[in-house]
């Protein structure tokens, strides 16, 4: 059987971001929030924070390494999976990601020893601020890379000459239309993510009787986090959808399964999009609500895929939109449920507890969902409406990539086996804070274990 | 000015690498070296380099990334051409990144499977970084020489990382563990002198040009520096290494010392060598360098981060200084 070497190189190239985008979705947040528990022992000398900070310091290091693994694959993927789009785009994609290294990398990899290994070589202040560097590291290593795939999504500020692109004003190529809307809605999907991390394997630890004061303060963190910040991403995701309505219709069209430009156009809720036909099988449909929604009229015209020369292929997209939705639909149930469950003062119910539990990893089902519809969304274009993505593949052949592939594949299914594994075998153990307890309670421990 | 700036960048790149090579090396070696070691010696091996891998392997990232920047177009080419080679090291540096961490958290039934993966991850990196460095300096050519002479220096390059691992251990350690450090380097000494004069021979066989770069009247006198003290030190390491009382009265870090020398001076002499080509025999550097624009606005931002870098780098090392202790990674 023979194999598209493109189809094969982006199936590949996929697999790594996928698998990568995993590790800093959860380090951009942790870190901020790790740098919280830090602030919060300095300021109220309560040892809980100091035990919260040990616990997931660890794991932020075990998920910064598979980040920073995963990360040099990626940089090197650049050139071996799509040379053409260096060779035509790297005027633009070079200093975007030269800059991500030079201030980024070396800062977070730098202050990370300190911040993991130095506390009892520095002063508590030179900790702190080893913390904060990480913390602004990982988020300006977001900004970076925010910036170039906003720029493939709305090119701005460039010429093309001779079919390379050049540099005409970096503060239009950095701050391209997309891009703050990009950058804020991935910075809360991070938030959003460790938020529900910490929460649920708090909840976790809970339902294992394995918790400590501190596992109580990460937990309701986690909840707040999340409670306060899931509004916030529905509103910056809207904006977000309506900055891309504007510069990529075809994307909205197919994430929404609209086939033919009409007015007052439904909302489907579910269905079988039906590429071949040009129609969307089995829809349940609200009525007017598409319309409602990227317009903010009722009788409000939108555009269908028939009006575009190229769209992305439908079902994906379609698919992980709604996948996103529904995720964060859940996310901001619990969420809202464990807050007001904590605001009240009263102790979770075991519903709760299990709820939060099972929902640990939500952030990373909505946050995968939501690069896909982005991500499939620009396609056939690597730059829109500029290169193809045929255009600048590798030249490979499929058997080089297919072995390469499962190779990739191998790997990464073992390493989130071991991570999984890793975090369960952590948060098994009993929490360190237990020591903060009375000395009575924990003889009576004893005493049921004897 | 201007059009020194692909200079400049090629420079860059060289440094980046050079570092990284001094660097990871390290690393790397103490990997490769992790099953010679006992448990608790396993553990003080990983300590001593637990604060420091993450940084030194960003400036691969860097090297790559200078590459990309300045150079799109041999960039492309180069890893294109070395697209298995380079998939081998990635599996390798994630292997060895990861167990870092896993070989403390994920149980101690699972310890030594981490190990075993933090030997073979630095083990398969070392080597392919060395099949790397064969096939660029024999100019990407998929010939039988060529093949060869990357397989050679593949097995032959995780001697230099072993001699910098032993180097780096016996700065950071005491007692058994050093005079084990010296024995592992001992054996590692020829392999590496092999693999220092695989590359000095192959060079010059590769092309006419760097052959009468190098040896015709005046260049040989200008450039006898570069072979003797990569001599020197080199047979100054393998005296110092007969003579445990001397590294043991505080002067192992003079084995370091020698190995930077050493690698310096293959640095400079490759650079000499290949200059102005970036792929041998195939694009120099002004062909393949980016638009000037954007290696303006990289020049600003190599030129303002570098030295920041150098300087945290410094202040990292320093609070990382002395003696490896346990680290306190579970």
């Amino acid at each position: 059987m023979e194999f598209d070497p493109i189809v094969l190189a982006r199936i590949q190239f996929a697999a790594n971001i996928s698998f990568h985008i995993l590790f800093p979705a959860i380090t951009i947040g942790l870190a901020w929030l790790l740098l919280f528990f830090r602030v919060r022992f300095t300021l109220t000398g309560d040892a809980a924070w100091e035990y919260a900070y040990q616990f997931w310091v660890k794991v932020f290091a075990l998920t910064f390494a598979l980040g920073v693994v995963s990360g040099i694959t990626m940089s090197f993927q650049f050139g071996t999976n799509w040379p053409g789009f260096m060779e035509r785009a790297g005027n633009i994609a070079g200093p975007l990601l030269g800059y991500e290294v030079l201030t980024a990398f070396f800062l977070e990899a730098s202050f990370l020893g300190i911040m993991l290994f130095g506390k009892q070589r520095v002063s508590n202040r030179v900790h702190l601020i080893a913390t904060s560097l990480v913390a602004v590291g990982t988020s300006l290593s977001a900004f970076w890379i925010l910036a170039l795939n906003s720029w493939m999504q709305t090119p701005a500020g460039f010429s093309i000459q001779n079919g390379e692109f050049y540099a005409e004003s970096w503060a239009q190529i950095v701050f391209n239309p997309s891009f703050p809307y990009r950058l804020a809605h991935m910075m809360l999907a991070s938030f959003l993510t460790s938020a529900f991390l910490v929460a649920g394997v708090s909840a976790w630890r809970v339902r294992r009787g394995v918790d400590g004061p501190a596992t109580w303060k990460v937990l309701k963190t986690g909840v707040f986090v999340a409670a306060v910040l899931i509004p916030v991403q529905v509103l910056v995701g809207d904006l977000h959808g309506l900055n891309t309505l504007e510069h990529q219709p075809e994307k909205i069209a197919a994430m929404e399964g609209i086939w033919e430009t009409e007015k007052g156009a439904p909302f489907t809720i579910i269905g079988i999009p039906n590429e071949e036909e040009k129609r969307t099988d089995f829809a349940l449909q609200i009525p007017n609500a598409a319309s409602l929604i990227l317009t903010h009229r009722l009788d409000g015209e939108v555009e269908g895929l028939e009006a575009f020369e190229h769209h992305p292929p439908v079902a994906p997209v379609f698919w992980s939109f709604r996948i996103m939705l529904a995720t964060g639909g859940l996310m901001l149930l619990v969420s809202w449920w464990g807050a007001w469950t904590f605001a009240r003062g009263r102790s979770p119910s075991t519903a709760l507890i299990t709820a939060l539990s099972i929902m640990t990893f939500s952030g990373w089902v909505a946050t995968l969902a939501g690069w896909y519809v982005t991500e499939i969304g620009r396609q056939p274009w690597v730059v829109h409406g500029l290169l193809s993505t045929s255009q600048v593949a590798a030249s490979h052949h499929s058997a080089t990539l297919i072995g390469t592939l499962l190779g990739y594949i191998g790997l990464y299914v073992f390493l989130l086996y071991s991570y999984i594994h890793a975090l369960r075998h952590l948060a098994t153990k009993p929490a360190g804070s237990l020591a903060l307890l009375p000395r009575r309670k924990v003889n009576t421990v004893e005493g049921v274990a004897t | 000015m201007i059009e020194l700036l692909p200079l400049f960048f090629v420079f860059a790149m060289g440094l980046a690498l050079l570092i990284y090579v001094l660097l990871d090396g390290f690393d790397l070696g103490i990997g490769i070296l992790l099953p010679f070691g006992n448990e608790r010696e396993k553990d003080i091996m990983v300590a001593s380099i637990g604060p420091f891998w993450d940084a030194n392997e960003t400036w691969i990232v860097l090297g790559v990334g200078v590459l990309l920047i300045a150079f799109p177009k041999a960039h492309g080419i180069v890893l294109t051409a070395l697209y298995i080679p380079v998939t081998i090291m990635l599996f390798g540096l994630t292997l060895r990144g990861v167990a870092f961490d896993f070989r403390v958290k994920a149980g101690d039934d699972r310890r030594s499977l981490w190990n075993a993966a933090f030997c073979a991850g630095s083990l398969t990196a070392s080597m392919a970084q060395g099949w790397m460095l064969g096939a660029y300096i024999t100019g990407l050519q998929n010939t039988g020489t060529s093949l060869a002479f990357s397989s050679l220096i593949a097995l032959t390059l995780p001697a230099l990382y072993i001699m910098l691992g032993g180097a780096w251990l016996m700065i950071k350690t005491e007692d058994v563990l050093f005079d084990k450090a010296v024995r592992w380097c001992r054996r590692a000494w020829l392999p590496m002198g092999l693999a220092l004069l695989l590359v000095s021979i192959a060079t010059p066989l590769v092309s006419e040009s760097i052959a009468s770069r190098w040896f015709t009247m005046p260049s040989v006198i200008g450039l006898l520096p570069i072979p003797v003290s990569c001599a020197i030190a080199y047979f100054g390491i393998g005296w110092i290494l007969q003579r445990p009382e001397i590294l043991h009265a505080g002067y192992g870090w003079l084995v370091f010392v020698a190995l930077v020398v050493i690698c310096l001076m293959a640095a400079i002499g490759l650079a000499y060598s290949i200059y102005p080509d970036i792929i041998i025999g195939q694009m120099n550097l002004y062909e393949a360098a980016a638009a000037t624009g954007s290696l303006v606005i990289i020049f600003w931002g190599v030129a303002i981060t570098l030295p920041l870098i150098a300087a945290y780098s410094v202040f990292v090392y320093r609070v990382f200084g002395g003696k490896a202790t346990e680290l306190r990674y579970d």
